[in-house]
C-alpha cells in the first residue's frame, strides 16, 4: 500500500534520509528501528509531507510526494508524533472529535469502542488534555488518529516513559488496530516489543536502511544487533 | 465624582473597550495562530472606514455597514494567501517586514484616492439624535447602536468558537498547527479564512468608528499601535484576554480623560502647596487627562515586566 523509493530529506541544508526504500503491505505491522537520530522519525514526518523531500511516495499507487499535510491525512494515513501532541486546553472529548477527518473511508472507529479499550478516557472525557497523565496522553493520541479511521498509521515511540503496565496497554492496543486490518508502521526502542509485534522490521542508521528482514532473521543476527541497535 | 459622571465614563469606556475589541480580537487570533505580528491590521480598519464612507455616498450606511467588512474581509484573506502564504517560508521577519510595507502602501494608496484631509464621513440621519438624557449627558442613539452591535459581535465570536468544530479547529491551530493538518484539517485555508475575518472586523470597526473618530490617513497609524497594547496585555491568541485587556484599557482611558487632577491638589490635601513658578510645578501640575494618551502603554510596560505572557495568555511574548 506504501512504497517509498529513494527518499532523501533535508532539514534546511542537512541532508538527513540518503536514499530510504521501504514497502508496507496491507495489514502488516512495520516496525522501524535505529539509535536516536538516525532518521526515523524523519521518515514518518516525510511521508506525511512535513518535511522538505526528493523521491518517491506512493500510496496505493498514487504519487503523495509533495501535497500538504492534510491531504495526505485524508487519503487515510495517520500520524501519532512521538511528542504526545494532544491539544492541552481542549478537553478529551474534543481532542477526539478533531480527530474526525473530513474524508473518512478507512477502518471504522467508533467512541465506545475506543473507551472499552481505555475507560480511563470515558471517565475523564471531559478534562482537559493537558491534566492527563503521560500514558492517558499518548492513548489519547493514538485513539484521535484512530478516528480519522486511517488504513495506515504511523506511530512515533509510543511507549517510551511509560509504565511497564501503559507500555502492555500500548501494545495491546497496537495488536487490536492490526486485527481490524489497518496497517502499522511503528518506530520503536523497545526491541521486545518491535519483535513481538511486528511482521518485517526495518533497521535504520546514518540516514539509510542498513537491513531489512523478518524479526526472527535479525535476533539471530548479533552483528545488526551490536552494530546498529544496541546502546552502548 | 457624582453617579452620572461615574455612568458617563462606565458606558464611553465600553464603547471605546468593545472597539477595540473589535480591533484586536483578530488580530489576535493571527497572531496566537500564526504567529504573524500583522503591521498592518489597523490599515484594514482605515480602508473600512473609507469604504463605509464611499458606498454611504453612493448608498447609504446600511449597506455600507453591511458591504464593507466583507470587501475589506475578502482583501485580507487575498494578502494573506498570495502574499504572506509565499513570504512565511523566509520567517517571522520577512512576514513582519511585509506587513510593514503593506502599512505605507495602503496609507499611500489611501491617500492618492481620497486625498490627504478627513473625508467628511457622517453618522447616519437615522440614528443622529440623543436617545437618552441622563442628568444633562447625551447618549447619543449611533453610540448604543454601535455599544450593541460590537457586543452581539463578540457574543456570535465566542458562540463559534467554543460551540463549533472550526472553533475547535482555530483553538488547537493556536497550540499545534502542524498536527491540526496531520488530523486532516485544512490548516491554510482555515488560516485565510482566520485572517480575512480578523481583517473584515477591523474594517467593520472601521466603517462603525470612521464616522465618529474622523476618516484620514493617519488614522492607522493612530490607531495601531494601541492594538498591540491589547494583544500583548491580553495575551497572545486569546479571546478573553483581548475582552478584558479591551475593556481595561477603555475604562482606564475613558476614566483618565475626565479626570482634571494632578498632583498639586495631592499635596493641597496633605496640607502644603507648591509653588507656581518653580520648576517641580511644571511636573505636579500635569493632570491625568493630560496624561491619558500614555496610560495604555504605561500598563503595556507594566503587564511586560510583571507577566510577559499577558493575562489570559500560555506562552511570554
Amino acid at each position: 500500500m506504501l512504497q517509498v523509493k529513494n527518499l532523501n530529506s533535508y532539514y534546511g541544508k542537512s541532508h538527513i534520509l540518503q536514499g530510504v526504500n521501504l514497502l508496507i503491505n496491507e495489514g502488516e505491522i512495520i516496525s522501524l528501528l535505529g539509535r536516536n537520530g538516525v532518521g526515523r522519525s524523519t521518515f514518518i514526518k516525510s511521508v506525511m509531507g512535513m518535511v522538505d523531500s526528493r523521491g518517491s511516495i506512493s500510496f496505493y499507487g498514487k504519487e503523495i510526494l509533495g501535497r500538504s499535510i492534510h491531504e495526505i491525512a485524508n487519503i487515510g494515513i495517520g500520524y501519532v508524533s512521538e511528542n504526545r501532541d494532544i491539544f492541552p486546553d481542549l478537553t478529551v472529548e474534543e481532542n477526539l472529535e478533531l480527530g474526525k477527518k473530513e474524508n473518512r473511508n478507512g477502518v471504522k472507529w467508533n467512541t465506545e469502542e475506543l473507551f472499552d479499550l481505555f475507560p480511563n478516557l470515558k471517565k475523564r472525557i471531559n478534562v482537559l488534555g493537558g491534566v492527563l497523565s503521560g500514558g492517558e496522553q499518548q492513548m489519547l493520541t493514538i485513539c484521535r488518529c484512530l478516528m480519522g479511521c486511517p488504513k495506515l498509521i504511523m506511530i512515533d515511540e509510543p511507549t517510551e516513559g511509560l509504565s511497564p503496565q501503559m507500555v502492555d496497554n500500548v501494545e495491546k492496543l497496537l495488536k487490536r488496530i492490526a486485527s481490524k486490518g489497518v496497517s502499522i508502521l511503528l518506530v520503536e526502542q523497545k526491541l521486545t516489543i518491535a519483535f513481538n509485534l511486528s511482521n518485517r522490521l526495518y533497521v535504520m542508521g546514518h540516514g539509510k536502511v542498513v537491513f531489512e528482514g523478518k524479526p526472527e532473521e535479525v535476533k539471530k543476527n548479533n552483528e545488526i544487533i551490536k552494530e546498529w541497535l544496541e546502546v552502548s | 465624582m457624582s453617579i452620572e459622571v461615574l455612568l458617563f465614563i462606565i458606558f464611553n469606556g465600553l464603547l471605546y473597550g468593545m472597539f477595540l475589541f473589535m480591533l484586536s480580537s483578530g488580530l489576535t487570533l493571527i497572531f496566537g495562530m500564526m504567529g504573524i505580528l500583522n503591521f498592518a491590521h489597523a490599515s484594514f480598519f482605515m480602508i473600512g472606514a473609507y469604504l463605509g464612507y464611499q458606498i454611504s455616498l453612493y448608498s447609504n450606511f446600511w449597506i455600507a455597514i453591511f458591504f464593507a467588512p466583507i470587501i475589506v474581509g475578502y482583501m485580507g484573506a487575498m494578502v494573506e494567501k498570495y502574499g504572506l502564504r509565499n513570504i512565511h517560508k523566509y520567517g517571522h521577519i520577512a512576514e513582519l517586514l511585509f506587513t510593514f510595507g503593506l502599512f505605507y502602501i495602503i496609507e499611500e494608496l489611501v491617500q492618492m484616492i481620497w486625498g490627504k484631509t478627513p473625508v467628511s464621513y457622517k453618522v447616519p440621519e437615522l440614528l443622529n439624535f440623543p436617545l437618552i438624557q441622563i442628568s444633562g449627558m447625551d447618549y447619543p442613539a449611533y453610540s448604543i447602536f454601535r455599544l450593541v452591535l460590537s457586543i452581539l459581535i463578540f457574543l456570535a465570536i465566542y458562540r463559534v468558537l467554543s460551540k463549533t468544530k472550526t472553533g475547535l479547529i482555530i483553538k488547537a491551530s493556536l497550540t499545534n498547527p502542524e498536527i491540526v493538518a496531520a488530523l486532516g484539517h485544512n490548516v491554510p485555508r482555515v488560516f485565510s479564512n482566520v485572517f480575512g475575518f480578523g481583517c473584515g472586523l477591523a474594517g467593520l470597526a472601521g466603517v462603525m468608528a470612521g464616522n465618529v473618530i474622523g476618516t484620514e490617513p493617519s488614522m492607522a497609524l493612530l490607531l495601531g499601535p494601541i492594538v498591540f497594547v491589547v494583544v500583548v496585555t491580553g495575551g497572545l491568541g486569546s479571546i478573553k484576554g483581548a475582552l478584558v485587556a479591551s475593556l481595561i484599557i477603555g475604562m482606564m482611558q475613558t476614566a483618565a480623560v475626565s479626570l482634571e487632577l494632578n498632583l498639586n491638589n495631592a499635596f493641597q490635601y496633605l496640607g502644603f502647596n507648591v509653588d507656581v513658578n518653580s520648576i517641580l510645578n511644571h511636573f505636579t501640575s500635569i493632570t491625568i487627562s493630560q496624561l491619558s494618551p500614555i496610560v495604555p502603554y504605561l500598563l503595556l510596560i507594566i503587564i511586560l515586566i510583571a507577566r510577559p505572557r499577558g493575562l489570559f495568555g500560555k506562552r511570554d511574548v
